[in-house]
């Protein structure tokens, strides 16, 4: 027993410079307290700022396309109102689908999978929004 | 009066050393100097930062780590199993355009990130590599993508035209929120300057917005440079995990 305990006593006793700085380190975090809760308060924030900036341009985007595609189509066809008043429409349903993923948490523009798809486990969803 | 306003000057393209092939003009122009600029200081950064890699990092080995890890962090979470392997993609595209939109902030330099070309050439490389890595993982299943789960086959018929369309569609949501969001900014920051320049004593109103703006520009230049590394992470785990 006695000849287990010193080598460990001994260990401890000339201070390794690394674990000097994690006891340090941890000393830190402990006083500071607050930052574990803050960090991911502020960085839901910011990604939700992303969000906003991202689904703004989604929807307008796939409903300019959609209707210019279907107005070039026309022209080449030679199908005047009908390409664009389908692409219009289809452009719309594109548009809603793409903000109605992006804002449900899905975040797949296509091929979406259900929410209780069993690859995603929400361990990973939290760090998800410590970024 | 004899301050212009022209607040889009800014974006004009020199041609700095003029250069033809035959028909084809490949002049070196400002453009291509501000991405030269801005690759060469990645590289800087991230070499000489990390020649001496200490346990224990310094000031720029910790910058080039911070970096790295967050770009890693962020391919983990979205990207899914396998993600990691493009990695290195990712990472250089976040930095470029990161860089791109910083560089462009300091005054009369040029942002090279506020011409749709420039972003469509980024985001047209994302769009057909994650097609080609789909196409190559999974074959003709690839197209199982367009056909969402547990749908009536009548109802297929309306929304197979939908996802195919909001795949098609990607590429352009992608460059032109960037390109859209830096070209705005910059106009506004000219103009407000252009305000500062024009109205003599009151110029103090005009100076204060626009130095507010240059903190949101900040904030705007790293989140969308964020914003096209994430979907970049998520558009591959389409490809990678389909459904």
């Amino acid at each position: 027993m006695v000849s287990v305990a010193l080598p460990q006593m001994s260990e401890s006793g000339p201070p390794d410079p690394l674990a000097r700085l994690g006891k340090r380190l941890d000393r830190a975090r402990s006083t500071r307290g607050g930052e574990p809760v803050a960090g991911p308060d502020a960085a839901g924030g910011q990604q939700a700022m992303g969000l906003g900036l991202r689904i703004g341009v989604e929807f307008v985007v796939a409903v300019v396309m959609a209707t210019g595609l279907g107005w070039a189509l026309d022209r080449w066809l030679g199908t005047r109102p009908w390409g664009t008043i389908v692409l219009f429409f289809l452009g719309v349903g594109a548009g809603m689908t793409s903000v109605y993923r992006a804002v449900t948490g899905i975040k797949m523009a296509v091929g979406y999978r259900r929410l209780d798809a069993p690859e995603r486990e929400p361990a990973k969803d939290e760090q998800d929004d410590e970024e | 009066m004899a301050i212009e306003l022209q607040p889009l000057a800014q974006f004009t393209i020199e041609r700095l050393i003029p250069l033809h092939i035959g028909r084809l003009d490949i002049s070196y122009t400002n453009s291509a100097l501000l991405m030269t600029i801005a690759v060469a200081l990645i590289t800087a950064l991230i070499v000489l930062s990390t020649r001496r890699a200490a346990l224990v990092p310094g000031r720029w080995q910790s910058v080039a780590e911070m970096s790295y890890e967050f770009v890693a962090d962020m391919v983990d979470t979205n990207a899914g199993h396998g993600g990691r392997d493009f990695l290195p993609f990712v990472f250089t595209l976040f930095m470029f355009i990161l860089f791109s939109n910083l560089l462009g902030l300091i005054p009369y330099s040029f942002t090279v990130t506020s011409h749709i070309i420039v972003t469509f050439a980024l985001a047209a490389v994302v769009f057909v590599g994650v097609t080609i890595i789909g196409i190559v993982r999974h074959g003709f299943h690839f197209l199982r993508l367009f056909v969402p789960e547990g749908v009536p086959v009548v109802l297929l018929l309306l929304l197979v035209p939908i996802e195919l369309l909001s795949y098609c569609i990607r590429p352009f949501t992608l460059s032109i929120r960037l390109f859209a969001n830096m070209l705005a900014g910059h106009t506004m920051l000219a103009i407000f300057g252009g305000f500062a320049a024009s109205v003599g004593v009151f110029a103090i109103f005009p100076l204060g917005i626009n130095v507010l703006l240059v903190g949101l520009e900040l904030l705007v230049a790293a989140l969308q440079a964020y914003v096209f590394a994430i979907l970049t992470c998520l558009y591959l785990r389409d490809a990678l995990h389909l459904h």
